[in-house]
């Protein structure tokens, strides 16, 4: 806010910041809606509701353990127990950076938006599963509930700063989503993976690109620029750069595999032409799967 | 300068089409601008070299675009001429003739505009000039002035310039006066007596250049009654118009409005220079039509004044006389029927009131004593309205001894009984003859014929009052015929009676010039000089050079016969009144002629020399802006920014390029007008739209700058200004309007006239500014003034006076500039305004002046742009800002008086009311 601007003026804007937060909200949940929950159990005993197996009761267990219906059928006695099922913790960041803020077409959305749309949504649909979903570097901790999916929507609309992918901020045990176009330095990623691995966190990077960085369409004399105008590129002949924009950008994306399969994470390279749902799907998938 | 027919004007600029070829090579090294692309993956791309290094150039076809805008341009500011004027300059003097009768009144604005050019060209080449108009010499006695002057300053008395209204013989005595010069004759194509003459003078001088418009003049001959039906002929000088002319007939409308009353058009054969046209109209539209013109013919000769002659005016006879049928020339109606019934229409009824009822002109009463009560007050209410009462004696009245001890009112002077009968069969005396009238008489300067006789008369009982009211007397001196008024109307005796029991008046041709002479009887045709005799005649309307009729105060008396004149310098064309009958002057009369003008073959008329000659400066330039255009189009679409959406540079180029395209149109858009209710609530001030935008822009900033300068100096704080359009807009919420004249804007219709009325009636005031500086007269602007402001009503005007309520609302004023110093018109204070005892001012007027007019030019003096300051230049520097100052000063004065009205008038009685109030 500038000095000059008035309490009305402000809060008009706000308001008009504000009333796209619904549809957000309304759009994630929608997209939720798309994947069909599962059981996530942890395939082995534990706290939880479900019946795993019954074991032979031993010196120590209380007796109020001993499940008396599966006793009497036998000369032992049994134990039931149940199958572990612990919430994940799974905190998200969005690139803040003003290279997300783009869109090559009218009719496309920014990078930002999608990224914050595919988050929040795969926000939604934890939260409905059970599990603890925060923002990298928020002010709360990883929670659970349906309130804290308008909180996360609020921060991520509004951050009240910008949080730098930094391995300072996660939350140990949690895993990471990673939402960038990851075109910048790949030195602090590569950074904040291997630290988390060295924690035993697991995670995801998701990448997302416009699809005139995939399509690099351009020709004749054309100056480039970044969207905060700072970096400036000028050729003579854009088409012949073609090919070698897309060797770098091949490789820049195989990078980012490698640097995620070796430490065990996942890499999705998406493109905002496409439909979210399937890039939900695949992280719902992603994430869903159990601690190797 | 002459290339392929097209000539130049300053040829040396050409030498810049050598520049082409450097601009060729300078746009072929300098590439493109690149375009811009915003993209984030831009840090992939940095590091990367191109491997094809090749000047990106400029395409061919948009090198050749911008080399052709360019060309253009500096061909255009060459100023090429299309078909220029080979003759050369010429130097020496030039004398500039113009026929300013009234046939050159129809296409004036172009002769003035054709002077305008030939002014011009004088006046690069300093040719001495002077304008001589074909009416100032026509008169062999009296010299035109010939006055050498440089162009321009002949050009600032061009808007003054304004034809006569009537037409006259060239004369050519004084061209030989003249000595060397040159002769430009702006003809207007009529023929006339003494061209030959002139034609040889002027050749005598130098080369004579002749300039005639080939457009048919058009007259219109007076209107005759043929039977019933209006006649009206149209002349031409031929060859006939291509198209129908249409007639109007004007006058006013039941409720007073002046308007056409109905027009009809009237073709010329192939061929012919005269058309016909024959009106069937009913008596009642008839008698209310004034003037007959050609439509959209501006020109005195192309309008004809109805009068007495095509009126017809409705007499009452009351015929009581049924009792002696079969005795028809005993019958007192009988010589008034056959002197009235083809020239007026006749009304017989055997009832008074109901042929009161009738609503004739004249009620005429052959031979009635006694009246019942109902019919005496009836028809005492009737003449008191204006009507006519014409009485006959007869035995009836001579046997009544009503007027013996008391007047009758409905009788002009008391009566004696019994009459007299001289010269009878049984009396001695010889048959009396009338006496020669005297000049007080409306019948002054009729002869009279020796067979008339009067062998009886009823006498009327001495008195003081008598003699005044004689019109008539026999050749002992006792009275014939008396007149008196009685409110409006008059009443008038003949002391015989109106049969030829008495007398042979009845039988002679005089009764009936005496009944015409009474505005009884109109003859149908014009008056002759002998019917005209001994009358007097008084101007109530002139008709001017552009056939407009205005009214006429206080002109000379003119003599009768020398309305039978034709139209000249001493008569001018109008209506002349003489007590109740009007005599229209008309500028052609039935044999008047309209031919065309023969020239020798030698002199060769042209007239649209201007009009070959083309300026083509303007079309090449305004080409040039398009190629630019199109270059910027071109340009942006080549570095793919032509849609806008993708960037708004391109957009923004597009609309400034619209704005230039159409600035207009935008103005348009953005004046939205206040509602009634905001101006209802805050001071507005309001200008009328006159149609011409400039002006209208004008007004406004003007107004714009006044309201700022109410807001500054006083307490008044109105609301930005608004146009009003008088045809819709409701004007009363405004307290003044501001209305500057364009001889453009139409006239008011008469729905939007009585709408000012009410206005001006409700308090309103409108401020007319000619903005010609108030030099009056023949401006188009004051002209058109005139014709805004006849049909309301306003009072008398007089310059305002030293202490008007003007001079004081606000400040002390005593002159109120605008751009102009003029004089300012305002009410005329009332004839018995005093001074006071001890006040500095006179006690003028109660109320607020309606109107102010002035020329000045006020809104351009207040006119403030829109960074506030202001829009034009006011006299020359301090002096000029003074000016400006004392403008906007009367601007406040005028809005304090429009708001306060008389309240400073009265602040003056202050010091006396605290006076009376301490003791």
């Amino acid at each position: 806010m500038t000095s000059t601007e008035t309490p009305l003026q402000l809060r008009s804007r706000a308001e008009a910041l504000a009333s796209r937060l619904p549809p957000l909200l309304v759009a994630a949940q929608h997209l939720a809606q798309s994947v069909e929950l599962g059981e996530h159990g942890r395939r082995q005993s534990g706290q939880g509701e479900a019946f795993w197996q019954y074991r032979r009761a031993q010196p120590g267990d209380p007796a109020h353990r001993i499940d008396w219906r599966r006793s009497a059928r036998s000369d032992r006695h049994y134990v039931q127990e149940k199958e572990w099922q612990a919430a994940h913790s799974v905190q998200l960041w969005v690139d803040p950076s003003p290279s997300l803020a783009f869109a090559s077409d009218a009719a496309l959305p920014e990078k930002r938006e999608q990224a914050q749309l595919i988050a929040l949504a795969l926000a939604a649909l934890l939260l409905r599963g059970g599990e603890r979903v925060g923002l990298l570097g928020g002010a709360e901790v990883p929670k659970r509930g349906q309130m804290t999916l308008s909180r996360l929507a609020d921060q991520l609309m509004f951050p009240s700063r910008d949080v730098p992918l930094s391995a300072h901020f996660a939350h140990r045990r949690a895993r990471q989503v990673v939402f960038s176009d990851f075109l910048g330095s790949l030195e602090t990623t590569r950074a904040f993976v291997e630290t988390a691995q060295g924690r035993g966190q697991q995670g995801v990077l998701f990448q997302v690109l416009d699809p005139m960085e995939e399509l690099f369409p351009f020709q004749g004399r054309v100056l480039f620029q970044d969207v905060a105008g700072g970096v400036r590129h000028d050729t003579r002949e854009a088409a012949d750069l073609r090919n070698r924009y897309l060797d770098r950008l091949a490789s820049r994306k195989d990078e980012l595999r490698d640097l995620a399969n070796r430490a065990g994470w996942r890499f999705y390279s998406y493109h905002t032409q496409d439909p979210a749902s399937a890039a939900l799907l695949w992280l719902w998938n992603a994430i869903g799967e159990p601690s190797r | 300068m002459n290339i392929l027919g097209i000539g130049f004007t300053a040829p040396l600029l050409l030498f810049g089409l050598l520049v082409l070829p450097i601009i060729w090579w300078l746009l072929r090294a300098v590439p493109p601008a690149p375009r811009k692309q915003v993209f984030p993956a831009v840090t992939l791309l940095l590091g990367l070299e191109d491997k094809v290094v090749q000047a990106d150039r400029t395409p061919w076809w948009l090198l050749l675009l911008r080399l052709l805008a360019m060309a253009t341009i500096i061909i255009g500011f060459a100023g090429p001429v299309l078909n220029p004027d080979t003759s050369g300059p010429r130097d020496g003097r030039l004398l500039v003739f113009v026929d300013d009768f009234w046939p050159a009144a129809s296409d004036w604005p172009q002769r003035v505009q054709a002077i305008g050019n030939a002014l011009d060209e004088a006046g690069v080449n300093a040719r001495p000039t002077a304008i001589v108009l074909a009416s100032s010499a026509v008169r062999a006695d009296a010299a035109p002035n010939v006055d050498w002057q440089p162009a321009d300053v002949w050009e600032s008395a061009l808007p003054g310039l304004a034809p006569v209204a009537w037409d006259g013989a060239y004369d050519w005595d004084w061209v030989t006066a003249v000595g060397d010069a040159d002769v430009l004759w702006l003809s207007d194509g009529v023929a006339r007596a003494g061209r030959e003459d002139l034609i040889a003078k002027f050749e005598q001088l130098g080369q004579l250049d002749v300039r005639e418009p080939s457009a048919p003049r058009l007259g219109i001959l007076p209107a005759v009654l043929d039977g019933g039906d209006l006649v009206v002929s149209v002349l031409s000088t031929g060859p006939g118009p291509v198209s129908d002319v249409t007639l109007e007939a004007l006058g006013p409308d039941p409720e007073g409005i002046d308007r056409a009353l109905l027009s009809a058009s009237v073709a010329f054969d192939a061929g012919a220079r005269r058309a016909d046209l024959r009106l069937t109209v009913p008596s009642e539209l008839r008698n209310r039509i004034d003037r007959i013109q050609i439509a959209n013919h501006r020109a005195s000769g192309a309008v004809t004044l109805a009068d007495d002659s095509l009126r017809r005016r409705k007499v009452g006879l009351l015929n009581t006389a049924g009792e002696r049928e079969g005795l028809e020339l005993l019958s007192p109606l009988h010589y008034l029927r056959e002197a009235l019934v083809t020239t007026s229409e006749v009304i017989e009824l055997p009832a008074l009131t109901e042929l009161i009822k009738a609503g004739p002109d004249v009620v005429i009463l052959p031979d009635v004593a006694n009246f019942a009560e109902a019919d005496r007050k009836a028809l005492v209410d009737w003449v008191d309205g204006g009507g006519l009462l014409l009485r006959f004696a007869g035995p009836r009245l001579a046997a009544s001894d009503l007027t013996q001890r008391e007047a009758d009112e409905l009788l002009p002077v008391r009566l004696r009984a019994g009459g007299r009968v001289v010269g009878g069969a049984m009396s001695w005396g010889d048959p009396r003859v009338l006496a020669p009238f005297q000049e007080s008489s409306p019948f002054f300067g009729l002869p009279l014929p020796d067979d008339v006789q009067i062998e009886a008369q009823i006498l009327a009982q001495p008195g003081p009052d008598l003699a005044e009211r004689t019109i008539a007397t026999l050749s002992d001196g006792t009275p014939i015929v008396t007149r008196n008024t009685l409110g409006a109307g008059q009443i008038v005796l003949f002391h015989i009676s109106a049969n030829a029991e008495w007398s042979t008046l009845p039988l002679s041709g005089l009764f009936v010039q005496m009944l015409e002479r009474l505005a009884i009887a109109s003859k149908g045709q014009t008056r002759d000089s002998v019917a005209l005799d001994g009358t007097t005649w008084v101007a109530t309307h002139k008709l001017d050079g552009f056939g407009i009729l205005s009214p006429e105060d206080a002109a000379p008396g003119v003599p009768g016969p020398k309305l039978v004149d034709p139209v000249g310098p001493d008569l001018a064309p109008g209506l002349y009144a003489d007590g109740d009958r009007v005599q229209a002057v008309n500028v052609l009369r039935a044999d008047s002629v309209l031919d065309r003008a023969v020239w020798p073959a030698r002199v060769e008329p042209r007239w649209d020399v201007q009009s070959q000659r083309q300026e083509l400066g303007p079309w090449l330039l305004a080409l040039a802006l398009l190629l630019g255009a199109l270059d910027v189009v071109l340009t942006l679409w080549l570095a793919g920014r032509l849609f806008p959406g993708v960037q708004r540079g391109a957009a923004s180029a597009l609309v400034g390029l619209a704005l230039v395209i159409a600035p207009q149109a935008s103005d348009a858009q953005t004046e939205t007008p206040p509602s009634v209710l905001d101006a209802a609530n805050i001071v507005t001030l309001a200008h009328v739209l006159t149609g011409d935008t400039q002006v209208d822009q004008v007004a406004r900033a003007g107004l714009l700058g006044l309201t700022d300068q109410l807001y500054l100096r006083s307490s008044v704080e109105p609301a930005p200004p608004v146009g009003v359009d008088i045809e819709i807009d409701d004007l009363s919420v405004y307290p003044m309007l501001y209305w500057p004249l364009t001889d453009t804007a139409p006239i008011p219709s008469p729905d939007a006239i009585l709408r000012l009325k009410r206005y001006l009636a409700a308090g309103g005031l409108i401020l007319f500014d000619t903005r010609d500086a108030g030099v009056g007269g023949g401006t188009a602007a004051s002209r058109r003034l005139r014709s805004v402001a006849l049909p309301l009503n306003l009072p008398l005007l007089d310059q305002v006076p030293y202490d008007h309520v003007l001079t004081r609302s606000f400040y002390l004023l005593q002159e109120f500039p605008g751009r102009y110093r003029g004089p300012v018109w305002a009410e005329a204070a009332l004839a018995d305004a005093e001074q006071v005892e001890g006040m500095p001012f006179r006690n003028l007027n109660d109320g607020v002046t309606p109107v102010i007019v002035g020329g000045n030019d006020w809104a351009s003096a207040w006119a403030i742009r829109a960074d506030g300051r202001p829009m034009f230049p006011v006299g020359r520097g301090q002096a000029g800002e003074r000016q400006r100052e004392m403008a906007v000063r009367f601007g406040v004065n005028l809005v304090m008086h429009v708001l306060t009205g008389n309240y400073k008038s009265d602040q003056v009685h202050v010091p006396a009311l605290l006076e009376r109030l301490g003791e």
